[in-house]
Order: C-alpha cells, then sequence, then structure tokens
C-alpha cells in the first residue's frame, strides 16, 4: 500500500522561528527519506524528469535513498546538477518535477525536492564528493556573474578540462543565493560549501570585479579568454514610480534583503550595516521575494507585517510552501490592492494610500490583468515599505559590450543555448529571460557550458 | 585583500591612505569611485578617488573620520594593515572637454576628490579657476597640489585663519560676475554644493555636482543612493555620482542622508566606548 500523503517534513514552530534567523524546514531523517522515497513509482516514463530544467533522472536517484544507498543517490543527482542542496531547497517543485508526478494524479505527489535536499544535507554532513575535472584542454573561460547561472557554467566547464576564471561583483560570490535569499530558508554556510567544491575543482574566483567597469568583456577577450559567459542576473530593483517613494522608509526589496542577507544587519551594531525596521511594515508584490521580504521584517521586530497584491492568491507567483509559511507566520495578505503614493511626515514614510483593483481579461502573461476601482481608495499607516514587485536586467555589460545585442526590454538576445550576436560571448540565466528562478538560471548556465565547450574544440581544431 | 601602502595624516581628522588596488587604479577615471569594506564583519562605503597611478598599482582616498567606519579605519588601520574590499571605478567618469574657463569649487575634504577633475580639465585644455574652502585653517590639505593643476587658487576659511574670510559661495559670485566661466564643479557637504548650485544657477553657468548618497552595493542593485534630478529618480553610483547641481533636489538628498542617523550615532557610541576601554 502506498501512503497517500508525503511524509511531512520537520519545522521550527511559527512562534519561535519568527524570532530567529534559522533554517525554517528542519529536514528529513534518513528513516524519513526512505518512507518518502519508497513512494515512488519508478514510472518508466518518468514525467517527472521533463519537468526538471536540469533534467535529473529523479527515479533513479530516488530509487537509491529507497535503498539506503544516498552516497549512489547524490552522485546521480549532481550528474546533472551541482547546487542540489540550493535547489532542494528554493525550486518551485511543485510547478516542475512534483507538478508532473504521476503519483500526484491521484495523491499527493513524491516529495521530489525534500529529498533531493535530503540527499544533498547527508553529503555535505558525511563529506563532499568533488566531481571528476576533465583533463587540461588548455582553453580559458571568464564567467562573469557568480550567481546560479555562472555557477553551473562553471562547474560544467572546469567538468570538460577547460580553465575557469569566475568574476564576481560583491565581496562574496553566490548572486541572488548570497544577497537575495534570506538564511531562513537558504542558509549561506550551504551555499558557501558549494563554492568551496567549485574552488576545490580549480575554478578562480575574483571578487569584487564589475564587469563593464573594472574592466569591459573585450578586454577579457584581449587578455587570454577564449570565450566569456555572461550571466550577470537581473540586478536592477524596479519601483512602483508613485510619489513619495524616496521618501525615508521606503526600500527596494534588492537593498532590503542585501542589508540583512549579505551585509547581516540583522545583527548591527556586531555588524556595521544598519537596517531600520518600524512597528508595521507593507511588502508589496506577491513573488518569493515579497515572502522573503515579508518574513524578513517579522524576524528584524516588526510587529504587523502586510502584503499588498494587486491580483489574488491564485495568481501568486510565490511558491506555494512560501505563502503557507508566510500565513502561518500571521503575516497579513491584502490582494487586490495597489499603492498609489506613500505619504510622509518630515521626509519619513507614515502612510501609504492604496486603491482597490478588480481583475479584467487576461494579459500577455496569462494572468488577468488587474484594473484600478475608481474611488476605491484609502490610507494605511505604515512606517515602513518594502517594494518587492520584480527586477530588471543589469545593463552593464551589455552597455559596455559593442556589438552585443539586446532586445527591448534590455535582455541579452541569446539563444537556447546561450549563443549571441558576438562570437565568442554566450549569455544566460536572467540576464538573457529577465527575472527567472534559480534553475532556469542553472539550465540555461549548463547549456551555455556546453556550447562553449563546443565552440572551444572546434576553433582549437 | 588590498595592502594599505602609505598613511599620512592631512589635517584634523583627515587622513590620506595609499592603497593597492591594480584593477581600480588601471581604469580609474576623474569622478569615479570606490567602494571600500574594512573587514568581515564591516559594511560598503563609497568613497570618491583622490588620486591613482596604475604603474604602481594604487590608490588614493582621502577620508574624514567622522561615523563608525571611518573613525576605525583612523584608529585601527595603518600602512602594511589590509582592507578587506576595494571595489572599482564605479559611476559615469566626469565629462572632461575643453569649455573655455571652469571653476571648481572644494568645501572640506571635496578637495580631494576635486584635485583629479581639476587635473583633467587642465590637461584638456581648460583655464582651471579652483576654489578650496574649509572652516578653519587645520582642515586644508593639498593647497599645493591644487594649485599645480590649475591656474589660479583661491583658498577661503569661515573664520580668516588662512586665506579670505568667509564662504567658498562669495569668489564664486565674484568670479561668475567678472570671467566668462563656461562650467563649473562642486564637491563638499550638500549644503556647500547646494549654493554653488544656487549661484550659478543665477549667473546661467552649467553646475555639476558629485553627490554622496547612502550606498549598499554601488553597482545600481539597491536603490538606497535615489537621487531626484531634473524629476526623475535617478541612482547615484550608476547614473552619476555627478549631476547637474541646478536640477538636484537638495532637500531631499539632504533628509536621506540622515536615513540611518540614530543607528549611525549607536554604533559610534559604541565604537569609542570600546576604544577607551583598550586604552584605559
Amino acid at each position: 500500500m502506498i501512503r497517500k500523503t508525503r511524509v511531512p517534513m520537520r519545522e521550527q514552530a511559527p512562534a519561535v522561528r519568527i524570532h530567529n534567523f534559522q533554517e525554517v524546514p528542519l529536514g528529513y531523517t534518513p528513516e524519513e527519506a526512505i518512507e518518502e522515497a519508497k513512494r515512488c513509482l519508478r514510472c518508466q516514463k518518468a514525467p517527472c524528469i521533463g519537468g526538471c530544467p536540469v533534467e535529473i533522472d529523479i527515479p533513479r536517484f530516488i530509487a537509491h535513498i529507497a535503498d539506503g544507498d544516498f552516497r549512489v543517490a547524490i552522485r546521480v543527482i549532481k550528474e546533472a546538477n551541482t547546487l542540489p542542496a540550493v535547489c532542494g531547497r528554493v525550486c518551485p517543485q511543485e510547478t516542475q518535477c512534483e507538478g508532473l508526478c504521476t503519483l500526484g494524479k491521484k495523491f499527493e505527489p513524491v516529495a521530489i525536492g525534500r529529498l533531493e535536499r535530503f540527499a544533498a544535507d547527508w553529503e555535505r554532513e558525511q563529506g563532499m564528493e568533488m566531481p571528476p575535472v576533465g583533463a587540461p584542454t588548455g582553453f580559458r573561460v571568464a564567467v562573469v556573474g557568480s550567481g546560479p547561472a555562472g555557477l553551473a557554467c562553471a562547474v560544467d566547464l572546469r567538468r570538460s578540462g577547460h580553465a575557469v576564471t569566475m568574476f564576481e561583483a560583491l565581496h562574496e560570490p553566490g548572486g541572488v543565493l548570497m544577497y537575495g535569499i534570506p538564511e531562513f530558508r537558504l542558509p549561506k554556510d550551504i551555499v558557501r560549501a558549494e563554492i568551496a567544491t567549485l574552488q576545490a575543482m580549480g575554478v578562480e574566483l575574483v571578487t569584487n570585479a564589475v564587469v563593464g567597469k573594472t574592466f569591459t568583456v573585450d578586454e577579457l577577450l584581449a587578455d587570454g579568454y577564449q570565450a566569456v559567459f555572461v550571466g550577470t542576473g537581473a540586478g536592477l530593483p524596479r519601483f512602483l514610480g508613485i510619489p513619495g517613494e524616496s521618501l525615508i522608509g521606503v526600500y527596494s526589496a534588492n537593498e532590503f534583503l542585501t542589508r540583512v542577507n549579505l551585509m547581516r544587519a540583522y545583527r548591527f551594531p556586531e555588524y556595521d550595516t544598519p537596517i531600520r525596521v518600524g512597528r508595521r511594515v507593507a511588502v508589496v508584490g506577491g513573488g518569493n521575494v515579497a515572502m522573503d521580504a515579508a518574513r524578513t521584517a517579522l524576524r528584524l521586530g516588526a510587529e504587523e507585517v502586510l502584503v499588498l497584491y494587486r491580483r489574488t492568491e491564485a495568481e501568486m507567483p510565490a511558491r506555494r510552501e512560501e505563502i503557507r509559511h508566510a500565513k502561518e507566520e500571521d503575516i497579513e495578505f491584502h490582494f487586490l490592492v495597489n499603492p498609489v503614493r506613500f505619504l510622509g511626515e518630515h521626509g519619513e514614510l507614515s502612510a501609504v494610500e492604496c486603491v482597490r483593483m478588480e481583475l479584467g481579461p487576461p494579459d500577455e502573461s496569462g494572468r488577468r490583468r488587474p484594473i484600478p476601482i475608481e474611488g476605491s481608495e484609502f490610507v494605511i499607516t505604515i512606517d515602513t515599505a518594502v517594494i518587492a514587485i520584480g527586477n530588471q536586467p543589469h545593463p552593464l555589460v551589455p552597455r559596455t559590450t559593442p556589438g552585443l545585442a539586446v532586445t527591448r526590454w534590455g535582455t541579452i538576445q541569446a539563444d537556447e543555448d546561450g549563443t549571441t550576436s558576438r562570437e565568442g560571448v554566450f549569455a544566460g540565466g536572467d540576464i538573457v529571460t529577465g527575472a527567472a528562478t534559480v534553475i532556469s538560471a542553472m539550465g540555461a548556465g549548463k547549456k551555455a557550458a556546453a556550447a562553449i565547450d563546443r565552440y572551444l574544440r572546434e576553433k582549437g581544431a | 585583500m588590498y595592502a594599505i601602502v602609505k598613511k599620512r595624516n592631512l589635517a584634523d581628522q583627515i587622513t590620506e591612505y595609499v592603497v593597492q588596488a591594480p584593477l581600480v587604479a588601471r581604469a580609474a577615471q576623474a569622478g569615479q569611485f570606490a567602494v571600500i569594506r574594512l573587514h568581515e564583519r564591516g559594511e560598503r562605503i563609497p568613497l570618491t578617488l583622490a588620486d591613482w597611478d596604475p604603474d604602481c598599482g594604487t590608490i588614493t582616498l582621502v577620508v574624514q573620520a567622522v561615523g563608525k567606519t571611518t573613525m576605525e579605519m583612523e584608529e585601527r588601520f595603518h600602512g602594511g594593515d589590509s582592507l578587506a574590499d576595494v571595489v572599482g571605478p564605479l559611476g559615469e567618469p566626469s565629462e572632461i572637454e575643453d569649455y573655455g574657463t571652469v571653476v571648481c569649487v572644494a568645501g572640506g575634504v571635496g578637495i580631494a576628490p576635486i584635485y583629479p577633475v581639476a587635473r583633467a580639465l587642465k590637461e584638456a585644455g581648460n583655464e582651471v579657476i579652483c576654489i578650496a574652502g574649509a572652516r578653519t585653517r587645520g582642515l586644508l590639505f593639498w593647497l599645493d597640489r591644487l594649485a599645480q593643476v590649475c591656474d589660479e587658487l583661491i583658498v577661503t576659511t569661515d573664520d580668516g585663519s588662512h586665506g579670505r574670510k568667509g564662504l567658498v559661495t562669495e569668489p564664486l559670485k565674484e568670479l561668475l560676475e567678472k570671467e566668462r566661466v563656461a562650467r563649473a564643479w562642486a564637491i563638499g557637504p550638500a549644503i556647500m554644493m547646494k549654493f554653488c548650485s544656487l549661484a550659478c544657477q543665477e549667473a546661467g553657468v552649467p553646475i555639476i555636482v558629485s553627490l554622496n548618497p547612502i550606498m549598499v552595493d554601488g553597482t545600481g542593485m539597491c536603490g538606497a543612493c535615489r537621487v531626484e534630478v531634473d524629476g526623475r529618480v535617478r541612482f547615484a553610483c550608476v547614473d552619476g555620482p555627478e549631476f547637474r547641481g541646478d536640477q538636484v533636489n537638495w532637500d531631499l538628498l539632504m533628509a536621506r542622508l540622515a536615513a540611518f542617523k540614530e543607528e549611525e550615532r549607536c554604533a559610534l557610541e559604541q565604537f569609542k566606548a570600546a576604544l577607551e576601554e583598550a586604552t584605559a
């Protein structure tokens, strides 16, 4: 008899976790993992694999967990995915692998993400195995940006035997994994451990290098790199463009989360970077970043945290688990509401005026377009606001690389395999697609690594 | 790590640091800045480049000890020590052309960042007149260096202890009246840049200012440094730091500079207490 429901994962209780920054889900024990793994039907067609942007052989790794052979399980995952501890935590599995799980048609789908996380955590505790590195090819590749796309690209290039240098603009590598996703959802030590593996494989890492400022892509190509991968992400915050947005107390989600995650402002004054959070905080947006900001505000001591979203819960792009976690933590959701201006006293935020919305016909994203209801304006008293309505592609590399074609949205024009309009320059991740997910960026990084490998071998022959 | 090659006191609470940062030195241009972080627990602070030497691979930073980080730098970072991080050059360079006669106004520690701008303008063929002002004689520095890159140097102090008694705006207004000034630059405290901008606006002379809002990453990612210029929100780190002074919303800039006043005071007090304990 197959269990109809998945083996639950233990979590920190809401009343406890809102006072700390430690991880919320606590992971499976080996017994729990084996029990969950046994729910897998081992379908011949394995639709789950088709839902995975990096095509992990899911039934095979789960079978090894069911047999208690965790070392082999993690090896299977790592054939396709270099950051399983990260992906097991932050992938939107419900719309990917788990969404296609055969078992899910009748019961709860197999908890693929939790099993991936279990295998990765097990390996980290036992000692990480370094993926094999290919024989040196003599080629040098520059990877610009050390977020998910760059990390995935660098690993695969190194596996193929190329010399790889990864450039990062900030003082710590990891991109959005370091500055964007909070500690309670993705512990930074896990990211550091993954990056340490990369370095052990021989990937050279240069921090504090802003490509487009410190040097250009063309300088890299002239400097002995035969190919460049651009994975600079969507790091530019979008604002609402409404009056009062520059009042003190209004943050972009990027600023709010960077202060807390990368700069550790939650440990101010032990760490030097400050953050100010008032008693009543409004977060604008409905994605994972909005959930992260709301739950971070709570942990920084806010008494009430409101999420203002212009559509309804059904249209929220956030992972279901993040929405559930936020609700358990008593974050208040206000749907069909959109800010029209921020109000202040003496330069500081004191309230937000909102308008009620209704859903009209679907827009280009396929979701029903929110339309303001005239005359429905109302005011909410707040002292902090965080704008989490998305990010734009970073313009620095496109702007400073002549001949690199960009779209009208500012993203780099690239084929499925990362090929751009410039020979030897490849791109992938959010800089090509606009803001998306960690795993899709990793998928793009892997495809580009394969294309770069082909390009170099053809060129060298 | 970025080694401090040389440290020299320039004036009361103002120190010059020459730091190994070859990649920054190689690409630096007048008007750009670097972001530094002292140590693993440090904050990222922007500092406008005061000079650089691509051959030696060094940059020069002039820092006034006013807050916790700058005071810690003054007290605990000496020649031979290293900064955890230096990144740059960031921001857009100054628009250097042969304009004719230009006036460069520096207030206080602003003397340091105006120096490379004046030098570049001079090299481009301009007649450069510099005005350097401070509260009192003890806060002035680099006057000899500045004199070497301009055709005329006017010095003012609020208390008359050196040069003309009064504010930098007075000689600026005189110059705007009697000379055919094509363009002006002003770098210093926000209030000083605001009044220089007003004077130039009245005279119909374009003025460029270098803004110093609060920043975190310095590469366009956080938006902490947003300023209003000509009614539009701009990011000082990537769109600036130089903007047309007559178009800047100064009141907003000054308000936002005080966003973390309470936290900054708390951090500074704690640091001073720790210092006293260490020396007691």
